[in-house]
């Protein structure tokens, strides 16, 4: 009874704040209702387009009867792993592993540095029209598709191409498997090395003045100045470019090697997106491809949160 | 402060590394321009550099004159521009409610979206979904799927931020609802974001293949001109391909091969440049992080 009294007026309470909140939440949907709107279409894109394919990851775990509908196709065998450990007993796989490891590597260590190194300079560039020819010039590669660039890349390293003509040389730069991998790693650095120059300049525009003018009061000259103020100074966003190129480690941007790829050199230029594009679009592995992609989503995934980790560790901000 | 002589000689020194950086830049598109309008006979006598030798337009005049090119050519025109309409519409959408922190389920859609950016699914799981949606070898394959970048709409949203929100609130006073104040505050503001995004937009379009690589290898009739010129290009060495694409000028392969690089590339080159200060913004908004 007293429970019964003492309830009762807090139960009253909770039907008035509820219908309070249904008014609330009218108004709420009266007036901010077309946000909601807005938002539907763009939001049910990416969920069609973005997470429901993630369903479809099942397609490795199953049997590779691809012509059945998906989910009445059979479990493969050990527990579903099947096609991963197939996978990995599958030779031109482990080679599409190392071309992977290797291509991503070599362009980090040869590619990364040569923006920050870029931006440094053009930031000590004084004639101002000069700069703003220059830059603009170094940012036309990125409006090329990568057909275009291979294409640019087949004619001018062919061996009676121009530059071949210039060194009187006639070098097979994409003929022979280890020169075709430079040529492919100097070409990519050669794409992006203007554009990935914007986003360090924009963040040496960041950096105090005052730093600059106490280092000059310090006597320190320019060579100085760029390596203890303006280095350290775009360093967190050197390190967030960084994580982000680590967590790519095991993808490849797939228009740039089917582009650049060529018969001669497919035992070096094969990743792992080559892979499952042969096996699984082209050929009639689907499972095996499946499997392998997403072993490849799920690595580059934990390789970013490592990275994110590290770069935590030490000090600075990460990415998450 | 800085002693003259030697800035003077870093000057010269940086000066020069770009000169050379801007050369290596520009002589492989001459080069490729020059070999456009060369003579077969220069061209196989291999004395084409710079300019071009032998002057004439024969490599454009078939170009122009291969109906599947000329097709190609117009379909990814028509394709480029509705399909950066449509993703500026979707981003738009997508970027302008977060504006408002009243927004409820603000902070799990926004994860929702970065999350893509990070996992993705996979190439066959998304064959898997175009082959049920029934968009394989379908020319919608080219425009839905990837109309939203969750990049781009990232940096629509840093600059609708940027923009002040007492301006906002004082057209909600005046009784402006949310479709209101975006078309007549937000938008309007917004030109270089938008000409930013457009762009990247229509440069993706314009020059990606990869989707229609995958997705539509059975639809000759629909191929963007990038994945024409790829099909080209991995052909060349095979004289029956190039006859079967529709190229096959006796003499011309080389000159015709740089007229296409080049009339593919001309649109984009011509535009950019004008919108430079724009993309260097856009890119910058893109740092700022939530």
């Amino acid at each position: 009874m007293e429970a019964y009294q003492s309830n009762n007026p807090s139960n009253g309470a909770r039907k008035r704040d509820n219908s309070g909140k249904f008014y609330k939440n009218m108004l709420h949907l009266k007036r901010y209702g077309t946000l909601y709107l807005l938002l539907i279409i763009p939001f049910a894109q990416i969920l069609l387009f973005r997470y429901t394919p993630m369903i479809n990851i099942l397609a490795g775990f199953k049997k590779n009867q691809f012509l059945w509908p998906l989910f009445e196709r059979p479990w493969a065998d050990n527990y579903g792993f099947e096609f991963f450990i197939k996978a990995f007993q599958d030779q031109y796989f482990l080679e599409a592993l190392r071309n992977t490891f290797m291509l991503n590597i070599l362009d980090l260590v040869l590619g990364f540095p040569i923006p920050i190194i870029l931006a440094l300079l053009l930031n000590e560039l004084r004639y101002m029209k000069f700069k703003r020819f220059t830059q603009t010039v170094l940012y036309m590669p990125h409006f090329l598709s990568w057909v275009i660039i291979a294409s640019l890349a087949t004619q001018v390293f062919a061996s009676r191409g121009i530059v071949n003509n210039f060194l009187g040389t006639s070098i097979p730069f994409l003929q022979s498997p280890i020169n075709w991998v430079f040529t492919y790693i100097f070409v990519g650095i050669w794409a992006s090395m203007g554009w990935n120059t914007i986003i360090y300049l924009a963040s040496i525009t960041a950096i105090n003045p005052e730093l600059y003018e106490a280092a000059a009061v310090d006597g320190a000259k320019r060579f100085r100045m760029m390596w203890h103020v303006t280095l350290p100074g775009i360093r967190p966003v050197i390190v967030i470019l960084l994580i982000l190129s680590l967590g790519r480690i095991l993808g490849t941007d797939f228009e740039r090697i089917m582009a650049m790829r060529n018969p001669l050199v497919f035992e070096y230029s094969d990743t792992i997106s080559v892979y499952v594009y042969n096996m699984g679009i082209r050929g009639m592995q689907q499972s095996l491809a499946a499997a392998v992609g997403l072993f490849q989503s799920v690595v580059s995934v934990v390789f970013l949160l490592m990275a994110n980790t590290i770069a935590k560790r030490f000090g600075e901000r990460g990415i998450l | 402060m800085i002693s003259k002589n030697n800035s003077k000689i870093g000057d010269t020194i940086i000066i020069l590394v770009f000169i050379i950086l801007i050369m290596l830049c520009i002589i492989p598109m001459m080069n490729v321009f020059s070999r456009s309008l060369s003579s077969s006979s220069a061209l196989v006598r291999n004395e084409v550099g710079i300019w071009p030798r032998g002057l004439n337009f024969d490599a454009f005049r078939a170009v122009s004159n291969d109906p599947k090119y000329f097709r190609s050519l117009i379909w990814t025109v028509i394709l480029t521009l509705i399909c950066t309409l449509f993703s500026l519409f979707l981003t738009v959408c997508c970027a302008y409610p977060f504006v408002y922190k009243q927004l409820k389920g603000r902070r799990i859609i926004n994860t929702m979206l970065i999350f893509t950016m990070y996992f993705s699914a996979g190439t066959i799981p998304n064959f898997l979904l175009m082959k049920s949606l029934g968009l394989l070898d379908h020319p919608l394959v080219l425009i839905i799927p990837s109309a939203l970048s969750v990049y781009n709409m990232i940096l629509m949203r840093s600059f609708f931020y940027g923009l002040s929100d007492s301006l906002r609130e004082s057209a909600e006073m005046d009784g402006a609802g949310p479709l209101r104040v975006l078309t007549s505050i937000y938008l309007p503001l917004s030109k270089p974001a938008l000409a930013t995004i457009a762009l990247f937009y229509a440069v993706s379009r314009w020059n990606g293949y990869g989707d229609a690589l995958v997705f539509m290898n059975n639809a000759r009739e629909w191929y963007p001109i990038q994945l024409l010129l790829y099909n080209i290009q991995q052909d060349t060495q095979s004289i029956e391909i190039t006859l079967q694409e529709g190229f096959a000028p006796p003499g011309l392969p080389q000159a015709v091969r740089a007229a296409t690089v080049v009339i593919a590339t001309i649109p984009i080159l011509c535009v950019y440049p004008f919108l430079q200060k724009y993309f260097v913004q856009g890119v910058t908004l893109g740092a700022v992080k939530e």
